[in-house]
């Protein structure tokens, strides 16, 4: 994993604790006062900890589709929700990670799926190549 | 939380966290002023749970939610270790900003921490 791959894990690894922690936080206090926007807390608190992991281990292609399922999930979840939160804001009149298309942080739930899914399509680039050559001696 | 102590703690943070930053993209490998400044911002933490603790009972209660505090200031004790352990798996100049995005997302925590211990929007 090159450097700049471990500046995007760490990120998402904190984007990770911040929105288990909140949701940790919301659950415990007050879960039936919004079970719909709690829950989404939750799952999204999940789904940044599976996508971190899944960077981590993107060199196996089992991770690397769960990288790409994890972080796509993310980016529907921040511009749904992001929409909804704004479009129709009695939904949800209690905070998730994604409302106002995470505005609560600083927008990098917004920006960092697209990063993620770059940075995921910029090594699968880099594989083909490194497999590219090999393909050419065996057709020689 | 007492204000003085936070803003010595904003500005070590911040002021960690963008020098880590420059020195990264400048090319510098972590160094010991890269990790001595994350530990400066460890140390302030570790005084911040004794000001935590100690601070109620010398009746300066937290006005927000005490379990959201805690969450935010032990996530925040493992956040500079957690960075330059990460950080030094590969020693590069990407390790050096990985170590200041670590000490930025402290300061925000911090932060967000005076803001559950002294004011109540709700």
């Amino acid at each position: 994993m090159t450097g700049i791959a471990r500046v995007l894990v760490i990120v998402y690894a904190i984007m990770a604790m911040a929105a288990t922690g909140r949701s940790f936080v919301q659950i415990v206090r007050e879960f039936d006062a919004a079970p719909l926007a709690y829950s989404l807390s939750a799952l999204a608190a999940v789904v940044y900890i599976l996508a971190t992991l899944a960077l981590i281990l993107s060199a196996s292609r089992a991770w690397y589709l769960v990288a790409w399922v994890a972080i796509g999930f993310e980016l529907v979840g921040v511009l749904v929700v992001g929409t909804l939160s704004l479009a129709v804001p009695a939904l949800f009149d209690h905070p998730t990670v994604w409302s106002g298309f995470g505005a609560g942080y600083l927008w990098v739930p917004l920006v960092l799926p697209f990063l993620g899914l770059w940075w995921l399509t910029h090594t699968r680039n880099a594989v083909a190549e490194e497999i590219d050559p090999a393909l050419e001696r065996s057709s020689w | 939380m007492i204000l003085w102590f936070t803003i010595v703690q904003l500005v070590a943070a911040c002021g960690v966290g963008l020098l880590c930053i420059v020195l990264g993209l400048a090319g510098r490998r972590p160094s010991d002023l890269s990790v001595g400044g994350l530990a400066l911002i460890l140390l302030l933490l570790i005084a911040q749970v004794v000001i935590a603790i100690v601070a109620p009972l010398a009746g300066n209660p937290p006005s927000g939610s005490a379990l959201e505090y805690w969450v935010y200031l032990v996530s925040a004790v493992l956040l500079p270790p957690a960075g330059v352990a990460w950080a030094l798996i590969e020693r590069s100049r990407w390790s050096t900003v990985i170590m200041g995005i670590a000490a930025l997302a402290v300061a925000v925590m911090v932060w967000r921490m005076h803001v559950i211990w002294t004011v109540q929007l709700a």
